[in-house]
């Protein structure tokens, strides 16, 4: 059992949140969208798991790496 | 015209300025939270808060942008490209507040922004258009099938409210095209309010060609030449040309007097851009849409033919301008216009939002033009689009021009966010690109070898 931390890929606006805490994940399955410049951009698991936590809310202004899920794989 | 509002931000905003100050018209700048200190802002007279960062709250708020007109005394309005210049309510708001609208009757804008009115318009008014089917109402999925097959393989499904690319999918295999419907079909319901889509053929190696007119209404309609716009990337143009490199002039000739036609049948009024798909080996061409309004490539129609479009636009809102006549536009040698993008090449062409700790400008050229929304300092934010500059360069020749843009763009220091200026000049340096073998899927198939040499530009 590991912690896995997801970040963001790019700096940009949380958009929507399209996973809840305690669903499990598959990876590829797409936590949220990112809106930046006029384009969506998923984040999604990087690996199979549960997801334990959203760490951001619709909306905000997330920078490049910013750890914005947790995901117990 | 007095006092002019432009509801934009960035280069356009700035560009329309320069134009209305030459003319003498008093300048109204709007913005956002996140644009307070940027140049557009600096640049006009005064400036009004419209409202939050994101666009829907600020740039996109027709109320609030009519009210910053109305609080200023401003009498006209310009809207650039993008947020609301193709948004037939905005136009019809401006004018019921009695004010000038920089801009075709609201009547063509939504004419021509819905793509199964505009085709028909298009035939009838004689302009080819591509084989393509009728309007498939969302849910629909009966009769599909025959369509396609009507329509020919490969197709495109489209969304008939989308645009620039937008909610736009291939299909070449028929047993893929249910599937394909259906997805396009819920995510413009969701995307636009209307899930309705259509099917169009697909020509595999084609150039995007438009032509630039200016229509004064029951006086008639002029052309400026073609831009050639094939070069693309995520169906966003990157590097546009004027004249099209190759365009048989029998063809040229055919185009323009097409886009007048168009013009002429819907007594069209002031700048817009007919646009078409041309077959890169046959140069048949078809109709693919009009754009009611200004283009972020309008520098490349103004460096080969004088013109100030945006100085046409406004005289001919004012009543100052009420015709042209087509044997005053010429056109001299040949101009480039690169789109500077704060994008990763190497990663998809990700957006690349930060600050711009380090942009400068190459020295005064003649024959070199740039048109910046930014300076050093300014943050590019993620809230907006990503286009940073746009360096336009002008020849005796297609190679006096490209090499005087590369060259403007290695002159060019930026740094603080990726872009892609180095992926500019592998563009530009391109074999392929110097032989003229331009195609809307140029960038897609020369990838890697472009990638490569931006790669090796940056390390020089």
């Amino acid at each position: 059992m590991a912690i896995i931390n997801i970040k963001t890929e790019i700096t940009g606006n949380i958009w929507k949140i399209e996973a809840k805490p305690g669903q499990r994940l598959a990876e590829g399955d797409t936590i949220m969208i990112l809106e930046s410049m006029k384009m969506e951009i998923p984040v999604s698991a990087t690996e199979d798991g549960v997801l334990v936590e959203i760490l951001a809310e619709e909306g905000a202004t997330v920078t490049e790496g910013t750890v914005v899920a947790r995901i117990e794989a | 015209m007095k006092k002019l509002l432009v509801a934009n931000r960035g280069e356009i905003a700035r560009r329309v300025f320069r134009s209305a100050r030459d003319l003498g018209i008093a300048t109204v700048a709007v913005h956002s939270e996140a644009d307070a200190a940027a140049a557009h802002v600096a640049d006009a007279d005064e400036a009004v808060a419209i409202g939050h960062a994101p666009a829907r709250e600020s740039y996109l708020d027709v109320a609030k942008v009519l009210d910053a007109a109305l609080r200023t005394g401003a009498d006209a309005v310009h809207p650039g490209y993008g947020f609301l210049s193709e948004n037939a309510d905005f136009a019809e708001a401006v004018q019921a507040a009695g004010l000038t609208w920089v801009g075709p009757a609201p009547d063509s804008i939504r004419a021509m922004g819905d793509k199964q009115r505009a085709r028909a318009l298009a035939e009838a008014a004689g302009v080819p258009i591509v084989p393509g089917s009728g309007r498939i109402l969302s849910g629909v999925i009966d009769g599909v099938e025959t369509a396609g097959m009507a329509v020919g393989y490969p197709l495109l499904v489209k969304a008939a409210a989308g645009g620039g690319g937008i909610g736009m999918k291939r299909v070449d295999d028929p047993a893929k095209l249910l599937e394909t419907v259906a997805a396009t079909q819920s995510m413009a319901a969701k995307a636009f309010g209307d899930g309705s889509v259509f099917l169009e053929r697909f020509v595999p190696k084609a150039r995007h060609i438009e032509i630039q007119v200016f229509g004064f209404g029951e006086a008639g309609a002029i052309h400026l030449y073609e831009r050639d716009c094939s070069l693309q990337r995520r169906f966003q143009k990157v590097i546009e040309e004027s004249p099209a490199h190759g365009l048989p002039e029998a063809v040229r000739a055919r185009m323009t007097a097409a886009a007048v036609a168009l013009c002429r049948h819907t007594a069209y009024e002031g700048a817009g851009t007919v646009e078409f798909i041309v077959d890169a080996a046959s140069f048949e061409f078809f109709f693919l849409e009009m754009n009611t309004r200004i283009q972020v490539e309008h520098p490349v129609t103004e460096m080969v033919t004088g013109q100030d479009l945006v100085s046409l636009q406004l005289r001919f809102a004012s009543g100052a301008l009420h015709s042209l006549p087509q044997s005053e536009i010429g056109n001299q040698g040949h101009a480039i216009e690169c789109r500077l993008y704060a994008e990763n090449p190497a990663k998809h062409f990700m957006p690349s939002p930060g600050t711009l700790s380090v942009f400068t400008l190459p020295g005064q050229t003649p024959g070199l033009r740039i048109d910046s929304g930014y300076r050093q300092g300014d943050a590019v934010t993620p809230f907006y689009d990503p286009m940073i500059a746009k360096l336009i360069a002008h020849g005796a020749t297609r190679d006096e021009a490209r090499t005087k843009a590369a060259r403007a763009l290695r002159d060019l220091a930026v740094e603080g966010l990726q872009t892609n200026r180095a992926f500019l000049i592998a563009c530009l340096e391109n074999n392929r690109f110097a032989a003229g073998d331009v195609y809307t899927s140029f960038i897609d198939d020369h990838k890697n070898a472009l990638l490569a040499a931006a790669t090796e530009e940056t390390k020089a």
